[in-house]
């Protein structure tokens, strides 16, 4: 009974997604949606994957993460890579992209095991600054390197772009801070919202398997889980691996949705992983389908105050503010309990009853 | 004499950063929240003493207390519109109300201030000590900084340990529902705490904005972030602590910059944070968490 | 609980999609729709404020005097935050408003995202200040400043040329793309020009509050000269550190040092005989920068930055390449931009950050360089 429950839950999700997918569709189709809309479609299915897999470490698996902009960073740059070495050899663009995809999950997942295996061994607020610090040094270090590909094979230099001691024809592929330029625009709304599927799959039926209850036990009681022979580390680093790999998904979907890709503190700086637990957080911790929907919202605002100007980024704090006030403060808890739809009907009903 | 001088740069960065980090850690250790919006607190100290010196032409020391004033009564409002009524809800939900207000600072200068950054006259007036042929030269900043942070911390100690307000946030921070049951008014304990935590956010200001001197919207912010490590790296919740993670975080700074890497330099300094946490899961000089079954 | 929330969520997500939809309606025809895209919130807004309003002088002394080809401009600044993703929206958001004509945008990064976009709408763009090469990379694109290249370039030729100093520190942002751009370029030139280059120290955007480390290393060095490939607000923290350190060597910048003397409070003293490449000085005493610069100083109470500079005159590049292209009102876009593009190689203007400026049609401009020195408060041409 309770796992029918779950999985109903579990389709009204999909559902929201394909509803969104067709209306967004039959709208671009029939040109009624501003370019505006059409822009922001692919950077949507970006930040709410990103919500998505972050919830799997802060909801499902109860530890704060500040640094997931790191992993996003760590897919960007190595799904761009392939596909800038391989633009001419590979034609194909949905070819191309589906492996620089699988790229950028596989060698996110790598960091994040790698990124794990110290981060978890810690707990609460200490966790949280070291994986704000990984994140730092990944966006750090991918600022000075420097990357070239010449008729020897590919020149790494962590100094500046001369000492690659590349051949004529060389090509400087990752520039520094200067990034890489020219990724081909692979990314589509509909390979966006398909990789946004394949992740709430990922998650939901992970939360539903064996090892998401094990790591579920472990979250709300670590002593316990433990006494009863659930490996910790073993859990806790796939949930981990998981979430990274999905949101290094994400960064190949965002590397291939614009022509310039750079590690600036604005886009994989922490700034960006706490703009990501913002989703999190005003969706609800553990609720998927809170984070897809507050991903959406949160990216759209901003775009819709255009019209405040000068007033448009204190019109959103003071709104996010009011958002999480709204959402979590105790007196509005009351209120919301007095005015739910589902509190009146009940009152409604128990009144007839008495009459 | 390189190593000295390097060193001495890294102190005096560092004595910046421990100063900021205090205002931190006391926060953080009686209202368990990390406020991310105290960098901004720093920057609107900053903007005060600006106005006073530069506009209105007031006297430096004035000009402090002001924003000491303004600073203070900015984090009781803060604290009495965006934290006090998420006390009962998780930790989560008031970490991103503190950012949210970080934001609102952040922007709130901006319109105000605007963006071009303006220089910061400083309110010290203490000549710089050159030795050795000017060599080595100690500035005046650094020496008021370091001082100002060895008061403040005697200060902290002092009225944790020998006052009643003081013991009450004790208390709180010990256990907030047996705090309450002996008779600590909570709401009121972590108000003050705003308020002094605030108040300290005034001074760190001053002192950033004398020892280096620009100042826009954005000041805080990275200072903020890195006094931030610096508490967790001195163990957060420690006083004492915050003041040795400040100033071995400078220090840490300053030579792999000198010595390594100047590009790597934030990746060097974020990397032995995440050693030493590894070795010292709190801190250099954290309490030690007990497990409670 | 939850379902409430979600519930309240997703109707607020329906009211913004259907306030976002159908946004396509015509043009009015009677103005030309000049949009401009830059950062003005953010670590990066200080740049595009003074975009923004170096243009809006522009604008509004073209539309006193009649407009262009008697057509009145119409002037649109959007946001990037200096964030590429930003820069896309922003300038969707723009072509939703219509707009025919693109200058912008500010900042490189979010400049070569917009490129590409500008591109496949075949849409003319005209940015002030995107200085990194590929900004420039398609024929609809064009710039006022020079490019990152030419202007590290040019600054090691300088210094060589004129026997300024043979030891040579550098200190730039490695976060940066226009800094590490020159860095690059400056030292790639610096061995033909018999330059030493003993140290070469950097920055990053996180990490710069405290320049002594590097000014130490320089002066350690035993540098004759510290080239500053960075903006201004970094320079007077260097200018001043290096002065309490007792470290008195040629300091030597590109065009992000112009702005340094109009900082307020600022020591002008610090900056005696900093040397400098700017197209644009503020202390000029020429009618066109005086007008300007006092414009500017009235409406904004602030002294423009070469960045405004720039869009002065990017606007009225505009005004002219639409002169010569005879541009009307109601042509769209793309008609206006292949026009344009022809009529840019053909025109030559006299602007604030240069005289006889041309372009070629690769997007670069041909303008001289000009080295001044600050003496006494003021900049002197060299």
């Amino acid at each position: 009974m309770k796992r029918l429950k779950i999985n109903r839950d579990y389709l009204i999700t999909y559902g929201i997604v394909i509803v969104f997918y067709v209306i967004m569709s039959i709208l671009k189709g029939t040109n009624n949606l501003s370019s505006l809309f059409k822009g922001l479609l692919v950077p949507l299915c970006v930040y709410m994957i990103m919500a998505v897999s972050l919830n799997l470490t802060v909801g499902i698996l109860g530890e704060l993460s500040l640094g997931h902009a790191g992993f996003m960073c760590v897919g960007a740059f190595s799904s761009a890579f392939f596909s800038m070495i391989m633009k001419d050899s590979i034609t194909n663009p949905i070819v191309r992209f589906i492996i620089a995809i699988i790229i950028s999950a596989v060698v996110a997942a790598i960091f994040g095991i790698l990124i794990g295996i110290p981060v978890l061994r810690l707990r609460g607020d200490y966790l949280a600054i070291v994986t704000l610090a990984f994140g730092e040094i990944i966006k750090n270090i991918i600022n000075i390197l420097y990357v070239g590909k010449d008729a020897d094979g590919i020149h790494v230099s962590f100094k500046d772009a001369a000492s690659l001691g590349m051949g004529e024809d060389g090509k400087i592929i990752i520039n520094g801070a200067q990034g890489i330029t020219g990724t081909p625009n692979d990314s589509t709304f509909t390979i966006g919202i398909i990789l946004l599927i394949i992740s709430l799959f990922i998650v939901l039926n992970f939360m539903s398997s064996r090892s998401g209850r094990a790591v579920m036990a472990i979250r709300d009681n670590r002593i316990a889980a433990e006494s009863i022979g659930i490996n910790i580390s073993k859990y806790k680093l796939m949930a981990f691996a998981i979430s990274a790999s999905l949101a290094g998904m994400a960064g190949a979907l965002y590397a291939h949705n614009l022509a310039t890709l750079n590690a600036l503190p604005k886009n994989f700086g922490y700034n960006m992983s706490i703009m990501i637990l913002v989703y999190v957080v005003l969706g609800g911790i553990g609720n998927i389908r809170g984070s897809v929907i507050a991903a959406a919202i949160l990216t759209v605002l901003p775009e819709l105050l255009r019209g405040l100007s000068d007033y448009r980024m204190l019109i959103y704090s003071i709104v996010l503010i009011g958002m999480m006030l709204f959402n979590s403060s105790s007196k509005a808890e009351q209120w919301k309990a007095k005015f739910s739809p589902a509190k009146l009907i009940k009152k409604h009903k128990t009144v007839k009853e008495a009459e | 004499m390189s190593f000295l001088n390097y060193f001495i740069n890294g102190l005096s960065l560092g004595s910046v950063y421990a100063i900021i980090a205090l205002g931190y850690t006391m926060v953080y250790g009686i209202a368990k929240m990390l406020n991310f919006a105290h960098g901004d607190v720093i920057m609107i100290g900053g903007f005060a003493v600006y106005v006073c010196t530069s506009s209105l032409g007031m006297h430096p020391l004035i000009a402090v207390l002001i924003s000491i004033v303004v600073c203070t009564v900015l984090g009781i409002t803060i604290e009495k519109v965006a934290y006090k009524p998420l006390r009962k809800a998780s930790p989560l939900a008031v970490l991103i109300t503190a950012i949210g207000v970080s934001y609102f600072l952040q922007n709130l200068a901006l319109i105000i201030f605007k963006s071009d950054t303006k220089l910061f006259t400083s309110v010290i007036s203490i000549p710089l000590i050159s030795l050795a042929d000017g060599k080595l030269v100690i500035t005046g900043e650094t020496i008021v900084t370091i001082i100002a942070c060895l008061i403040i911390m005697v200060i902290l100690t002092l009225f944790i340990k020998k006052t009643k307000a003081g013991q009450a946030m004790l208390a709180v921070s010990e256990d907030k529902e047996a705090a309450e049951l002996m008779g600590v008014n909570v709401n009121r304990t972590i108000s003050l705490t705003f308020a002094i935590g605030s108040g300290l956010a005034a001074i760190a200001g001053v002192l950033l904005c004398s020892a280096y001197p620009t100042l826009n919207p954005y000041t805080g912010s990275m200072p903020g972030i890195k006094a931030f490590v610096a508490a967790v790296f001195g163990g957060i919740g420690s006083i004492p602590g915050a003041l040795v993670g400040g100033l071995l975080l400078g220090i840490i700074e300053n030579l792999s910059k000198a010595y390594i890497s100047s590009q790597m330099a934030d990746a060097i300094v974020f990397s032995v944070l995440i050693i030493v946490l590894l070795v010292k899961p709190t801190g250099l000089m954290g309490k030690k968490m007990s497990e409670k079954v | 609980m939850k379902r409430f929330t979600s519930l309240m969520l997703a109707v607020v997500l329906g009211a913004t999609l259907l306030a976002g939809c159908g946004g396509n309606s015509a043009g009015s025809g009677d103005t030309l729709k000049i949009g401009g895209i830059g950062p003005v919130t953010g670590g990066a807004a200080v740049y595009g404020n003074a975009v923004k309003n170096g243009a809006q002088i522009a604008v509004d002394e073209i539309n006193a005097a009649g407009g262009i080809n008697g057509v009145k401009i119409e002037y649109k600044f959007e946001d990037d935050e200096h964030d590429a993703e930003k820069a896309v929206n922003a300038y969707n958001t723009l072509k939703d408003w219509n707009m025919q004509i693109l200058m912008g945008t500010v900042t490189s990064a979010p400049c070569v995202a917009v490129t590409e976009k500008t591109k496949e709408d075949n849409v003319f763009q005209l940015t002030p200040s995107g200085s990194s090469v590929p900004c420039t990379q398609y024929d609809n694109a064009f710039r006022i400043c020079f490019s990152d290249p030419n202007q590290g370039i040019a600054s090691a030729q300088y210094i060589g040329q004129n026997n300024v100093a043979s030891k040579v520190a550098v200190i730039y942002d490695s976060s940066d793309v226009y800094s590490s751009g020159i860095y690059e370029k400056f030292a790639a030139e610096a061995p033909n020009q018999g330059i030493e280059i003993v140290a070469a120290e950097a920055f990053t955007a996180d990490n710069k509050t405290d320049f002594t480390t590097q000014i130490q290393k320089a002066k350690d060095a035993g540098a004759e000269l510290v080239f500053l490939p960075i903006y201004y607000q970094e320079a007077t923290l260097i200018l001043s550190q290096a002065n309490t350190m007792g470290f008195a060597p040629i300091f030597f910048g590109c065009d992000g040092l112009d702005g340094i003397l109009g900082v307020e409070n600022f020591d002008t003293s610090l900056a005696e005989g900093v040397m400098l490449l700017t197209p644009f000085a503020a202390d000029a005493k020429d009618d066109l920068t005086a007008k300007f610069v006092k414009t500017y100083q009235e409406k904004y109470g602030e002294v423009p930055n070469q960045f405004a500079a720039d869009a002065y005159d990017a606007i009225y590049v505009i005004k002219a390449a639409a002169e010569k292209a005879g541009v009307k009102a109601d042509m769209d876009a793309s008609a206006i931009c292949e026009a344009m593009k022809t009529a840019m190689t053909q025109i030559s203007v006299d602007g604030l950050t240069g005289a006889g400026m041309t372009w070629t049609s690769d997007g670069e401009v041909n303008k001289a360089p000009k080295a001044v020195v600050i003496k006494d408060g003021v900049y002197v041409a060299l």
